[in-house]
Order: C-alpha cells, then sequence, then structure tokens
C-alpha cells in the first residue's frame, strides 16, 4: 500500500490533478478496466473509491489519478512517494463490457479522462475502432493526451477556452460526429451534466451509451447503500451493480442530488483543516 | 424467602446520551452471586435447551455460587467462544432465559423473574477476560501442516478460527473492510459493546497465531480456486448478511434517507460521530424517524438521539413499527433501553411515500395505520392495512432498518457455490460443508435466525468437520 511515485500532472488556476504509482501486487494483477479500488488516507481518513487508471501485473503496481477537491483528496495529494496508504481494497466493481463493437466514441470530461484511458486502451485492444473526444477547461487540464491518442483512431480534444483542439464542449464535437456518421457504441465519463447530455445525445442517434458513475461511496463493497442510483426505474448501487450503467435510463437528477448530501459537512471539515498537512 | 431479580447498574439516560459509553455497566461481585443464589439448579435444566449452542448454563451458574468463576469461564467457554460478547449482545429473554422455569406467564419472550441469564454470562466472561483466562490450546503436531482460510471476520469467523487454531491449524482470516469484527464492529455500537470487548477477543486469537488480512475482498482479489491453489487445505465462508434490504416505497433515495447499515457504518467504523477528527461525515436531523422494531432499528434510534445531542439539537427520534411492542423483534432490554432515552414510538405505522425538498432532502413521511389480524409463518401477527388513514410526519432524517441478505460479491464470483432462493449459501447442516468441497460457510450468510450465538455455533460445527476433515481418526 506505499505510494511509490507521485506526480502532479496537472495543475491551473487552483485545479491540481494528481497521478500515484501505488503498490498493490494482488489488486494489479485482477484489475481489468472500468474498475476501481477505495482508499482510506489514514486511520481517520474517509473511504473513497479511485479509478484504477493502469495496472502492471508485472510491476505489481497500479496508476490512481485525482482531482484535489475536498478536504480527502488534499490530504491525499499532499502525501508523498514513500508514505503508505492506510487502506487500499479493490478491484471492485464490475469491469466495463469489452467486446468487438465497431465503431465507439469515447467521451471524457476533466479527470474523467484519466479513468477513460483503460477503456479506451481495452477497446482498441478487442479490435474496436476508437473515437475519442476529451474536454477540459484548458489545454493545461488537458490530461493524459499523449497516452489517449495512442489508443485512438481519431482524437479530438476540445476547451472551455479553445487553448487546445476546439473551443466548445464534449457534446458539440458528439453531435457533430453522430450527425456524419454511424456508430456501434458511445462510452462517457465525467461531470454529471456532461454525462447526461451525452446520454440524451446518444439516445437520440440511437446508439448504445454507457457510463460511468461516480456516486459517494462508503464501503463499496455492497453493504450500506450510500452509492444507490435509479437505473431505469430499479435502485442499483453503483459499487457492485455498477459503476458503468446504460446511459439513457439512469435517473441523473436524483444523482445530482445525492452526490451533493455532504456539501455543509466538506465545507466545515475544508475550514477546520485549512492545511491538508494537518490531519 | 423469595429472592428479587437482580438488575445491572447501567448509567444514567440523561448522562449517557451525551455520549458514545457502554450503557450496561454490569454485576458487581455482590449482585453476581445474589442473583446466581436465584437459580434452582432444576434437575432438567431446560435453560440449557433454549441455548442455540446449550451452554451448560446451570453448571456455569453453579460454580459462580461456589465463586469459583475460573471454572464458570471454561464452562461457558466449552461452548461458546465469546461469553463477553454474548454476555452483552444475545436476545437471551428469546432464547435461554425463556425457557428458565421461573417464567411467570407464558409471552413471546422471558419475564422479568427469569433468572438474568445473559448478565451472569457476561459477568463470567468478564472476569476470564480480566483475568487473562485462556483456553489451553490442544495443538497437535499433525495438524501443523494445514492451513485453512477463512473469509470474513465477523462472529462466525472468528469462532472458526479460533477452534482451528487452538487444534494447531494455521489459519489465515481476509477480511475486506479495514477493521476487524465483521457486524461486531460496523453493526453494534459502542454504547452495547465496547470496541475493547472485541479487540481483546480478536488479540487473543493473534496470540493463538491467528493471521489477519484485512483490506482484501476475496470473491475480487482472490478467488476460490486461488486460495486452494495457494494451498489452503479448507475454506470456511463467514461472509455475512450485509446487503440491506429497503422498503421500495416512492421517494427513498432522497438525501438523508439511510440504509441501517450505511448509518450505522459510518458512525461506528467510521467514527462519524466524531467527525470533523475523523473524516467521515453522517448527517443527522431535527425529527429523525427510524424504520424497523429489530435490533439494528434500536440500535440507529439511539445512535440518531445521541447524534441529536452532540450536536445540540432538541432530541426527537422515533421509531415507526407496522406492528406493536409486544411483536417487536428487537430485545427487551434495548426497547426499555430506547425509552428510558427518549426515543418514540409509532406503532401500527405503515410508511407510504417520503416527500423531499427541492435539494433533494426528505421533508416528510407519509403513512398508513394499520391493525394486527392473524399471526403469519412467523408466528408474529401480520398488520392490515386500514385504507383511507392516511397521516403524516415530520421527517428530515430516516434510517430504513428492515432487515439484510446474504453478502453477494463471492458467490456472483463463484458459479460452482449452490445457493437458495434467498442467495443464501447451502450446506450440509451436520458439517456446513456446501457445494465445493472443503469449502465451509457459517453465519448470516446460510441463513438463520441471524444471532451471534448462532452464528458461532455453525462455524463450531464447520470447525469440527474442518478438523475431522484434516486428520481422520
Amino acid at each position: 500500500m506505499k505510494i511509490l511515485a507521485k506526480e502532479i500532472i496537472a495543475d491551473y488556476s487552483g485545479i491540481k490533478i494528481i497521478q500515484l504509482i501505488v503498490e498493490a501486487p494482488e489488486i494489479s494483477r485482477k484489475a481489468r478496466a472500468g474498475q476501481f479500488v477505495v482508499i482510506m488516507v489514514s486511520e481517520k481518513g474517509e473511504r473513497i473509491p479511485l479509478t484504477i487508471v493502469e495496472a502492471d501485473a508485472q510491476a505489481g503496481r497500479i496508476k490512481l489519478i485525482f482531482q484535489e477537491a475536498g478536504l480527502t483528496t488534499r490530504v491525499l495529494g499532499a502525501r508523498s512517494a514513500g508514505d503508505d496508504l492506510f487502506a487500499l481494497l479493490g478491484p471492485l466493481g464490475h469491469p466495463t463490457e469489452i467486446s468487438k463493437y465497431g465503431k465507439v466514441i469515447l467521451v471524457a470530461g476533466g479527470v474523467g479522462i484519466a479513468e477513460i484511458l483503460p477503456v479506451a486502451r481495452a477497446l482498441k485492444q478487442a479490435g474496436n475502432q476508437v473515437i475519442s473526444i476529451l474536454g477540459a477547461k484548458n489545454q493545461a487540464l488537458l490530461i493524459l493526451e499523449k497516452e489517449i491518442k495512442a489508443y485512438s483512431d481519431e482524437f479530438y480534444p476540445v476547451t472551455d477556452d479553445g487553448s487546445s483542439g476546439k473551443k466548445g464542449f464534449t457534446t458539440d464535437k458528439l453531435e457533430e460526429l453522430l450527425s456524419q456518421g454511424k456508430y456501434d457504441l458511445i462510452y462517457a465519463v465525467g461531470p454529471i451534466p456532461m454525462m447526461k447530455k451525452v446520454s440524451a445525445i446518444s439516445q437520440a442517434a440511437g446508439v448504445k451509451i454507457l457510463v460511468s458513475l461516480n456516486a459517494l461511496m462508503v464501503d463499496a463493497t455492497g453493504m450500506c447503500g450510500c452509492c444507490r442510483v435509479t437505473v431505469g426505474g430499479q435502485v442499483k448501487f453503483s459499487c457492485i451493480d455498477g459503476p458503468d450503467f446504460d446511459g439513457q435510463y439512469v435517473d441523473w437528477e436524483e444523482l445530482a442530488k445525492r452526490n451533493q448530501a455532504y456539501n455543509q459537512q466538506e465545507k466545515h471539515i475544508c475550514s477546520h483543516f485549512p492545511s491538508a498537512k494537518t490531519p | 424467602m423469595k429472592k428479587e431479580p437482580v438488575k445491572t447498574r447501567e448509567l444514567d439516560p440523561q448522562v449517557r446520551t451525551g455520549n458514545f459509553q457502554e450503557v450496561v455497566l454490569g454485576y458487581s461481585e455482590t449482585e453476581a452471586l445474589a442473583e446466581a443464589s436465584r437459580c434452582l439448579q432444576c434437575a432438567k435444566p431446560l435453560c440449557v435447551g433454549g441455548c442455540p449452542v446449550n451452554i451448560e448454563i446451570k453448571k456455569f451458574i453453579y460454580y459462580i455460587q461456589r465463586k469459583d468463576y475460573a471454572r464458570a469461564y471454561f464452562t461457558i467457554r466449552e461452548r461458546n467462544s465469546f461469553a463477553s460478547i454474548c454476555g452483552r449482545v444475545c436476545p437471551a429473554e428469546y432464547q435461554c432465559r425463556k425457557a428458565c422455569v421461573l417464567n411467570k406467564k407464558q409471552q413471546p419472550f422471558a419475564s422479568s423473574e427469569a433468572i438474568n441469564i445473559h448478565f451472569l454470562e457476561r459477568f463470567a466472561g468478564d472476569y476470564g477476560k480480566d483475568n487473562r483466562l485462556a483456553v489451553a490450546s490442544e495443538k497437535e503436531e499433525k495438524f501443523s501442516e494445514f492451513k485453512v482460510a477463512v473469509v470474513g471476520s465477523g462472529p462466525a469467523g472468528l469462532c472458526c478460527a479460533g477452534e482451528l487454531a487452538r487444534k494447531g491449524i494455521k489459519v489465515d482470516i481476509f477480511e475486506s473492510l479495514h477493521k476487524l469484527g465483521g457486524v461486531l464492529r460496523y453493526g453494534i455500537p459502542p454504547f452495547r459493546l465496547p470496541a475493547e470487548v472485541l479487540d481483546f477477543e480478536i488479540n487473543l486469537l493473534k496470540q493463538l497465531g491467528v493471521n489477519f488480512t484485512p483490506n482484501f475482498l476475496v470473491g475480487k482479489a482472490k478467488s476460490i480456486k486461488e486460495l486452494f491453489a495457494d494451498g489452503y487445505s479448507c475454506i470456511f465462508l463467514g461472509l455475512g448478511a450485509g446487503v440491506p434490504s429497503f422498503l421500495g416505497i416512492k421517494g427513498e433515495n432522497l438525501n438523508n434517507i439511510y440504509s441501517v447499515n450505511e448509518f450505522l457504518t459510518r458512525v461506528n467504523l467510521m467514527s462519524a460521530y466524531k467527525f470533523p477528527e475523523f473524516h467521515t461525515p453522517v448527517n443527522i436531523g431535527k425529527h429523525v424517524l427510524v424504520v424497523g422494531g429489530g435490533n439494528t432499528a434500536m440500535d440507529a434510534a439511539r445512535v440518531a438521539l445521541r447524534l441529536q445531542k452532540l450536536k445540540g439539537l432538541v432530541p426527537d427520534t422515533t421509531v415507526v413499527y407496522r406492528r406493536t411492542e409486544t411483536e417487536m423483534p428487537a430485545r427487551r432490554l434495548e426497547i426499555e433501553h430506547a425509552k428510558e432515552e427518549g426515543i418514540k414510538f409509532e406503532f401500527l405505522t405503515q410508511p407510504k411515500e417520503f416527500e423531499g425538498d427541492e435539494q433533494g432532502f426528505v421533508n416528510k413521511l407519509s403513512c398508513l395505520r394499520a391493525k394486527l389480524g392473524e399471526a403469519d409463518a412467523s408466528g408474529r401477527r401480520r398488520p392490515v392495512i386500514l385504507e383511507g388513514s392516511d397521516f403524516s410526519l415530520d421527517c428530515d432524517l430516516c434510517v430504513i432498518a428492515v432487515g439484510l441478505k446474504a453478502n453477494q460479491i463471492l458467490i456472483k464470483e463463484t458459479a460452482e457455490l449452490k445457493i437458495n432462493q434467498d442467495s443464501d449459501i447451502v450446506v450440509d447442516p451436520e458439517t456446513m460443508e456446501s457445494s465445493i468441497p472443503g469449502v465451509y460457510a457459517g453465519g448470516d450468510i446460510v441463513g438463520g435466525e441471524g444471532t451471534i450465538i448462532e452464528a458461532m455455533g455453525m462455524a463450531k460445527i464447520a470447525a469440527r468437520a474442518i478438523i475431522k476433515k484434516l486428520a481422520p481418526v
């Protein structure tokens, strides 16, 4: 559970994205695209889920990428190589369903780009034609461009300010592609509004849409139900039934609200620990 | 002269609801002797048959009468590995105490005249714990070459591990959470089972050579097949029933509606009551409802009330149950404790629909009244909904405590494992062996009453079968 390497891969106007290489022999042997781990930074810490971005079974290591947001990610971001994580559990969740679909569009926004990398790799290796649309605020936050490009037949970066690729949103590019060609699958990871819009666009175009949900979790083994989402009118647990679901059936409004359930506490604890080094 | 039952000392309700300290203080020696002296030492003790693992109750009480507390302790330990734990959490009024001849009237649970067997068990158990009385191990050389994997560190897993380790078998326990103890840790609040009591039993196992691997999810990190390939001769599955049931009514996914598992896990396992020192949050409301009538419902209600007090709110926590107090499956003692602490009850109430505000937080529970009808399969009278009896309860936080189902991760990853219609693992009751040879299971994962003592009973049967399998005599 030792952190072997740490790198700040993006740092732009207060937004920091960090990459960790963590020692995890068993997890690295089993991890497949779409799965995640739960970590606790310290004994007093929260349990938070993070996608396994890469797994090196031979070296017994996994790669995790996260954006500093609340206290836990800030505390994690303040750790360095050589530090131990208090707890690391995985691999969790169902792997993404990988098969030869044909032409697949991947849509990723923000730190979701990191989560789409293993899916891009697996889909490419399964013989799919991979079209990647990556979106970020700014060129500095458009992470893993080179890595995802390597698995993409077509690659479209977009940024809010036009500093890299086209100015605009991932969904603009998606609509453009769908109006010009036929596709077999769309896979999206990113902020809820983005996934919601991608799902609506895909549904309208009659293309299957898979999304990787980012619900709040505690144990992440199906015991608490914190991560419950409504999919097609049925209650599902993201941790054991997901994290991938058919995007056209997800109750996005409910998920968005549930992810805000602890905003007040988050504000409170962040002001309680102004420095991430203290807790 | 008729002797009155001896009550245990307890923390004052006003004081204890401001903290998470243990409520029941247990018997002093004088109190234990007084209570033990009420035991008639029946020629045919019915209490023993009332105990799921047939602890020789008459005998251990006899030793307490004789002030031979060590013998009392070892008598219990012959059948029950965790006397201090069971003495605190066993629903004795439905088991041994209900069978006691001193009971006055026929009812679903023991009357107060029945011997307080559980308090005496706790006294003997704590005597053993405080005096470090370890059960002698009977390590045999022939077992030293074997190793057994135990999956899950709840009551069944801990008990099975202890039985095997005492024979000299090498035992590795795999636990998915970061702390050990399973439901004893995440489910039962510290005011009913202090962490130090659980830690003591776990430490004893460590001293016996049992190796614990937390943060390891068998089924995901390793399959059953891979465990066998790693050299384990047998595998015991004490996976537990951790999947929460919900009511299935409208609005149940609104914010601040918790499964009892989530609510208790946040507080007990993650120490959310010490937020922000501990980083996991838990929300609390001004008007808390807890739906259900079992022990976890009582635990959740009492936790909620404590959180309200810690937050400086006026305590307002209500248990909503569709039958009446008599049918509540919770321990009578916990119902009494809840009442003393100011928990309110809405009986004969069936939740119908949650309503919420624009931010998605619950603010109301619409309900229907019920009356009691005929008895159902469980022997309890069934609630019959009264149409048109709609009313609503203020509710800005709700905990759903209406039952748990078997944990599914390992089962779903192990196609050869035979399960029944409830998704519980099917076992041979004589050996607790599953459909996979060498794989045994016990506790809530195979169904049953869901008590700790029953889980331990099954674990003991499995351990005996494993020992027999490894070294046939």
